[in-house]
């Protein structure tokens, strides 16, 4: 059940997606995003479902991987799909059905707002199931550089955030196992209360937050044995450097973004 | 003797007690040397203090008396600590908690990064520690979907990619299964013997001893025997009263000279064993 | 000897329908004797954690059966719990499961759960505690004050504590130093001799399996490769050895020795017993 949590998942590859500076897709995934909001009609829709789909297919990643992630916020786009549907005002009716009533401006708008979440969504994930976290952090690092000049932490928050993204996995398979464990003395995390349902988590939470703090300690250990001392005088395996296909794709995703800002 | 990569004198130690305790002493007085390209076994139960020790080989513990020095520095010194991890380093029991990156390439690279080594000079020693450990072709894989044995080949390799002189294992074979033990003493027996890198191999699997240039057993904190796998796996009693077992090889044949057989205490491998066994026999 | 447990054609397909589908276990078919000390042994992958994760109905066969006590252990889902109560199964490094403020409480937690209370309950939980070596004034304390082999120790009280009849244990020892081993499987051995209850342990160690059990079932890649008592399973060193299977060190002496045209028994596994082969050898020679 928990292993379906695709966030944060990388799938290695050596496609150009794959081989874009992070920060060009960092950027790249910003532009669509604008573009997204910016995006009233079909034919604007219809362009950036289809950049997203020449993007998957140059990337390699398996359509189904995408829409897979798109599983755990269902609930949330059915909900505003259908929020859209019903409630929008407008004069013309498309259906009347009792206090029921679909306007075609609700119709339309209820399309665009999924169309609009389901992209926003698959376009993230499609950065980041093709950029490893580390060099997606290294990439956030890189753009926010200039922070560190008003004193904030961005190393440190960098590398908070990879080791973060590179224990998830290791933690749902933990609390998978204790999980296990605790049903094999009996638990039970299906029936009761909502009340008895949270107490039920205790024997899951107490010995996650252990192991948890146990990992932290010797995580920190180990990398002070492999002489981390903060990012003074850091240097990297993959130095981030931008190339012609980054100024390519920067400019053609500028190009997509004003078009549809025009097409309004 | 030749020049030693680690050396403790008098090195005792004791964790912070709790409040209105005495603390426990761990370590009571350790002088060990640690000869250069030479593979040492540390063995002892749990509690002997032989983990403590390692900790103190590269100053992750610092000597609550007495010194140690790694290459000559001093580990109480600050300002060579870097120097000091870079030149012994360690990997540890349990290897999900020492893979810092997602990609195993990105790990094996981390230690090098920190000490400012330039980019292409990294991509060769990333590539040059990976192969050596049998690992080149998983450059691009997500370490948590590795076997046991393979990431700690990778947590090797990371340690590698710093170019140190000596490698620790602090029971990094305790959590694996047979496999993958032999995956890791394979892959550290190779790194000694073609690139001439001491190891610190600490265990309590007693097999894991028979190739070793050096056994040092410690009980109760201190150095309890020291010499080579034969000198010391002949000492059936004397093991066995520090809760260490000994090879069914050697117990076999402590059997049969009680039983009056001729035969030499120190055949420690199978083939020794049952070649002394038959000579006995065909007597 | 009646059977306890019966596993029926029992198959185990993960990610069905995608491209990592694959069959950890596959038509594995055998039976568990009421009061047998069965050990099972194979590689990592070798579909261990799986079939025993079957046993207790925590994961849920994809084709086959379990049957216990001749029922079908799924024949009503609802009730699956009671199965977890009759067959316990105890994880690999099982004290990271520790949750409780004490020992007791710790050990109580299964016991309350099958709905245990008042004397029987304070009687399961001090009986198993001592089967395993914990002292009385330890239960009071916290079970993070311990040490490692302790709290290993408390989790395996936490599941004999439900008093089940089939107690599957996944490498029990794995991790502890050698005096830690054998006190534990001293401890395991003394509750399968007291309470006559069956006991399966799984194990990648030879020699651990070789000392402890009545019976192996040995595992390669989802199928079961062979079975039967030690004897008979390491008389088969040579086609473990081809398996890619350890075999314990006596056997590869015994090996060794039969190689060199000395007429050691195949089924000697264990030291004493190569001992006294050869023992029995001179004997033979000097008589003659």
């Amino acid at each position: 059940m928990l292993k379906d949590i695709t966030l944060g998942q990388y799938f290695p590859g050596d496609t150009v997606a794959h081989r874009l500076d992070p920060r060009t897709k960092i950027l790249l995934v910003v532009l669509y995003i604008v573009a997204l909001f910016c995006a009233d009609s079909l034919l604007a829709y219809g362009i950036l479902a289809l950049v997203l789909a020449v993007c998957v297919r140059v990337s390699r990643v398996g359509l189904k991987a995408l829409v897979r992630g798109l599983k755990p916020v269902v609930f949330i786009i059915v909900f505003t799909g259908i929020l859209n549907l019903f409630f929008t005002p407008g004069d013309q009716a498309l259906v009347e059905w009792g206090f029921l009533r679909i306007t075609t401006v609700g119709a339309r708008n209820a399309l665009f707002m999924v169309l609009r979440i389901m992209l926003l969504i698959m376009g993230t994930f499609l950065m980041t199931y093709t950029t490893s976290p580390i060099s997606l952090t290294d990439g956030l690092e890189r753009l926010l550089n200039w922070m560190k000049r008003l004193h904030v932490p961005v190393h440190e928050l960098a590398m908070i955030m990879s080791i973060a993204l590179r224990f998830i996995p290791t933690l749902i398979e933990e609390t998978d196992k204790i999980m296990s464990a605790q049903k094999a003395r009996g638990a039970d995390f299906e029936s009761g209360s909502i009340i008895q349902k949270a107490k039920a988590l205790i024997p899951i939470l107490v010995p996650l937050f252990v192991s948890a703090i146990r990992r932290a300690e010797e995580l920190a250990t180990a990398m002070e044995c492999r002489c981390y001392h903060g990012g003074e005088g850091r240097t990297k395996l993959h130095v981030l450097q931008y190339a012609g296909r980054d100024y390519a794709a920067l400019a053609m995703g500028a190009v997509i973004t004003v078009g549809i800002i025009a097409l309004r | 003797m030749k020049d030693a990569i680690i050396e403790t004198k008098d090195l005792s130690f004791s964790y912070p007690a709790d409040e209105g305790e005495e603390p426990a002493l761990v370590l009571k007085g350790v002088d060990l040397a640690v000869e250069k390209g030479s593979f040492v076994v540390v063995l002892g139960h749990n509690g002997s203090g032989k983990s403590t020790l390692a900790k103190t080989f590269n100053g992750i513990l610092l000597p609550g008396g007495g010194r140690v020095y790694v290459a000559g520095m001093d580990t109480s010194d600050e300002d060579l600590l870097l120097a000091i991890r870079s030149t012994v380093g360690m990997v540890f029991q349990n290897p999900d908690n020492q893979i810092v990156a997602n990609v195993v390439e990105e790990d094996v690279a981390f230690g090098p990064e920190n000490l400012g080594v330039p980019s292409p000079e990294i991509r060769k020693r990333v590539d040059g520690a990976l192969a050596a450990v049998g690992m080149g072709e998983f450059a691009r894989h997500a370490p948590h979907l590795l076997s046991g044995g393979q990431k700690q080949r990778i947590a090797i390799a990371g340690v590698l990619a710093m170019e140190p002189e000596c490698i620790v294992l602090d029971e990094a074979t305790a959590m694996l299964d047979p496999v993958g033990r032999r995956e890791v003493l394979s892959a550290v027996h190779k790194l000694n013997r073609e690139k001439g890198i001491t190891v610190v191999l600490i265990t309590h699997h007693m097999n894991e001893a028979e190739d070793a240039d050096r056994v040092v057993v410690m009980d109760d904190g201190r150095i309890a025997m020291d010499g080579t796998p034969r000198e010391i796996f002949t000492q059936v009693d004397q093991l066995r009263s520090m809760g260490l077992t000994v090879p069914d090889t050697v117990d076999l044949l402590d059997r049969l000279r009680k039983d009056g057989f001729d035969v030499p205490l120190t055949a420690l491998t199978v083939e020794e064993c049952a070649d002394a066994v038959y000579g006995a026999m065909a007597k | 000897m009646e059977p306890i447990l019966q596993v029926q054609h029992l198959t185990h397909t993960y990610s069905v329908g995608t491209p990592f589908q694959r069959s950890a276990v596959e038509d594995m078919s055998f039976d568990v004797y009421d009061g047998e000390f069965l050990g099972i042994i194979g590689h990592t992958g070798s579909g261990k954690s799986t079939l025993i994760q079957h046993l207790n109905g925590l994961l849920k066969p994809t084709s086959g059966q379990i049957l216990l006590h001749g029922r079908d252990i799924w024949a009503e889902p609802k009730k699956i719990r009671d199965v977890r109560f009759q067959v316990g199964l105890v994880f690999q490094y099982p004290e990271y499961q520790l949750f409780e403020e004490t020992v007791y409480k710790d050990i109580a937690f299964g016991p309350i759960n099958q709905g245990k209370t008042g004397e029987e309950l304070d009687r399961c939980v001090r009986e198993a505690a001592r089967l395993v070596g914990i002292r009385d004034d330890q239960l009071d304390k916290s079970p993070f004050e311990l040490s490692g082999g302790q709290k290993r120790r408390v989790a395996l009280a936490g599941v004999m504590a439900m008093e089940p009849d089939v107690l599957v244990l996944d490498e029990p020892t794995a991790g502890l130093d050698p005096a830690g081993r054998e006190n534990l499987m001293a401890n395991i051995r003394d509750y399968h001799r007291n309470k006559k209850r069956t006991i399966i342990l799984v194990s990648h160690s030879m020699d651990e399996i070789a000392q402890n059990v009545d019976r192996i079932l040995v595992l390669k890649s989802a199928h079961v490769l062979m079975s039967g008592t030690p004897a008979e399973v390491f008389a088969r060193a040579d086609e473990l050895l081809s398996a890619g299977l350890d075999v314990p060190q006596v056997t590869r002496i015994a090996m060794k020795l039969r190689e060199r045209g000395l007429a050691i028994d195949p089924a000697v596994y264990t030291v004493e017993a190569l001992e006294r082969e050869l023992l029995a050898l001179r004997g033979g020679e000097t008589v003659c």
